[in-house]
């Protein structure tokens, strides 16, 4: 059988794609923090990434090839696992699954369409034409993407969409993180404990990262 | 001690089933679970009505027969044990009970609470032979297996083929049942030989058999009556990803052996 038809191969498939686009959660959250260093730090960062275009373009491609397979497989192996498992028992308790294991099709699908808004909003700028950074230069000529950021964040409907997604994200690394290191078998006696806990706290450190941003715009701490 | 119990009852194969109602009366709490329900049938038999069918063999729980989740646990509440080593005394006068088989589509229910488990039996059968020599009785530690080697291998060859993980696990995978065999053997020298090849066409035949993937929910470990652990599968992907670096094991992936 090959290997993208077998069951582990499959789950290897999803696991590395899996751990790679959250590396790239982190990698996009440390760029992001350059926000607090105010106008001049995010847009000279968004200036730099413009300036390195084939460089982000061919990291794009793989992040699409990424994504693409996580996707198709997650689909894929959920409707194995439906079908798999046809009749619900009239009584069911939960040993030890937990409710982000059991949402993740429903997680992923929320980042998945918050991705497309997300693209839209920040990298296309189609939503909020008005503030968009291509149509706004800063003081130096740059696109002005603190203010496209910070005027977007103030208002309640656009900061609730960013921190619901990044409790989806939050749930979907939870279980997602331990399951890299399990399918991978890297999990014996002696550092599975120590993954599980792992796992959970490097979500809750990303979510909690990625929830500063439009919770201290829309708090008024950070101003445009 | 009196119960009111559910249970699922379903006349054959294709008909449809449904949770009937029934009591359990003056029940000891010395009896076990199936002697509990023993009492139940007697009743039934009495009353000229069609005792509920369910699976036993040593009532010691070795076998891995008596497949029933109670109250949407696999083999009831309490952890690592049989539905034949469960006693009444772990439930209280008055308890409500649902009982009802196993539930995976590689597990077609037969007769109300029996279902049929063969598709574990063709798992094993796929994973083939092990090379050993035939003839006189070896020396003793002819092979030296280091000790800890020797442990791992015992707990997973504890597996008792019954399917609580399987009953347990959201997406019906047999992941971790697959996993002690595959683990038990790769464990030992003597199972090295055909490892390769062997986790390749055991995996395959569970996918064959309608069985789920393993989503890493861990609920199999919970359930399982002899608490085999979920590092056995961590095993199993290494051992499959090891297998991929063989061409032993690529080939025999398209043409798995029949036992």
């Amino acid at each position: 059988m090959p290997f993208l038809k077998s069951m582990v191969g499959r789950k290897i498939v999803m696991a590395v794609s899996g751990l790679m686009m959250a590396l790239f959660v982190v990698a996009h959250l440390l760029g992001n923090t350059s926000i607090f260093a105010g106008p001049n730090g995010i847009n000279a960062y968004a200036a730099k990434l413009h300036e390195l275009a084939p460089v982000v373009w061919a990291y794009r491609l793989v992040m699409i090839i990424l994504f693409a397979l996580h996707v198709y497989y997650g689909i894929q192996l959920t409707l194995e696992n439906q079908k798999a498992k046809p009749q619900v028992y009239a009584v069911k308790s939960s040993l030890s699954a937990t409710f982000a294991g059991k949402s993740m099709i429903w997680t992923g699908s929320i980042i998945g369409f918050f991705l497309i808004y997300h693209l839209l909003q920040f990298t296309i700028q189609v939503t909020n034409p008005e503030i968009s950074a291509g149509r706004n230069l800063d003081a130096v000529g740059r696109p002005d993407v603190f203010h496209m950021v910070v005027l977007s964040f103030q208002k309640s409907f656009i900061a609730f969409i960013y921190v619901g997604a990044m409790i989806a994200l939050a749930l979907h690394l939870t279980h997602g993180i331990q399951s890299f290191f399990q399918t991978l078998g890297l999990n014996n006696d002696r550092t599975f404990p120590v993954i599980t806990k792992s796992g959970t706290l490097a979500a809750v450190i990303i979510f909690l990262g990625y929830i500063a941003i439009p919770l201290i715009i829309f708090i008024g701490i950070l101003k445009g | 001690m009196n119960l009111t119990l559910y249970v699922w009852r379903q006349k054959g194969p294709d008909e449809p089933g449904r949770l009937e109602q029934y009591e359990a009366k003056d029940i000891s709490p010395e009896m076990s679970f199936l002697e509990m329900l023993d009492v139940v049938n007697e009743d039934l038999i009495k009353g000229g009505k069609e005792p509920i069918a369910f699976d036993h063999d040593c009532r010691e729980g070795i076998c891995g027969m008596c497949s029933q989740v109670i109250n949407g646990i696999p083999h009831g509440p309490q952890e690592k044990t049989t539905v034949c080593q469960l006693h009444m005394r772990h439930f209280k006068e008055g308890d409500i009970l649902y009982i009802e088989p196993w539930r995976a589509r590689a597990f077609p229910v037969i007769k109300d609470l029996i279902v049929d488990r063969s598709a574990l039996e063709r798992i094993i059968r796929s994973g083939g032979y092990i090379s050993v020599h035939t003839g006189g009785v070896p020396d003793a530690n002819a092979i030296l297996i280091p000790k800890a080697d020797a442990e791992t291998a015992m707990d997973a060859s504890e597996c008792i083929g019954c399917g609580a993980c399987i009953a347990a696990c959201p997406n019906g995978s047999a992941m971790l049942f697959t996993a002690a065999k595959v683990a038990h053997l790769a464990m030992l020298p003597q199972g090295r030989v055909e490892a390769a090849q062997r986790v390749c066409v055991m995996t395959e035949a569970m996918l064959k058999e309608g069985f789920g993937n393993c989503g890493n929910h861990y609920e199999c470990q919970a359930a399982c009556p002899k608490g085999i652990k979920v590092q056995f599968i961590a095993k199993l992907n290494r051992e499959f990803m090891k297998a991929q670096t063989k061409d032993t094991g690529r080939r025999l992936v398209s043409e798995p052996f029949s036992g």
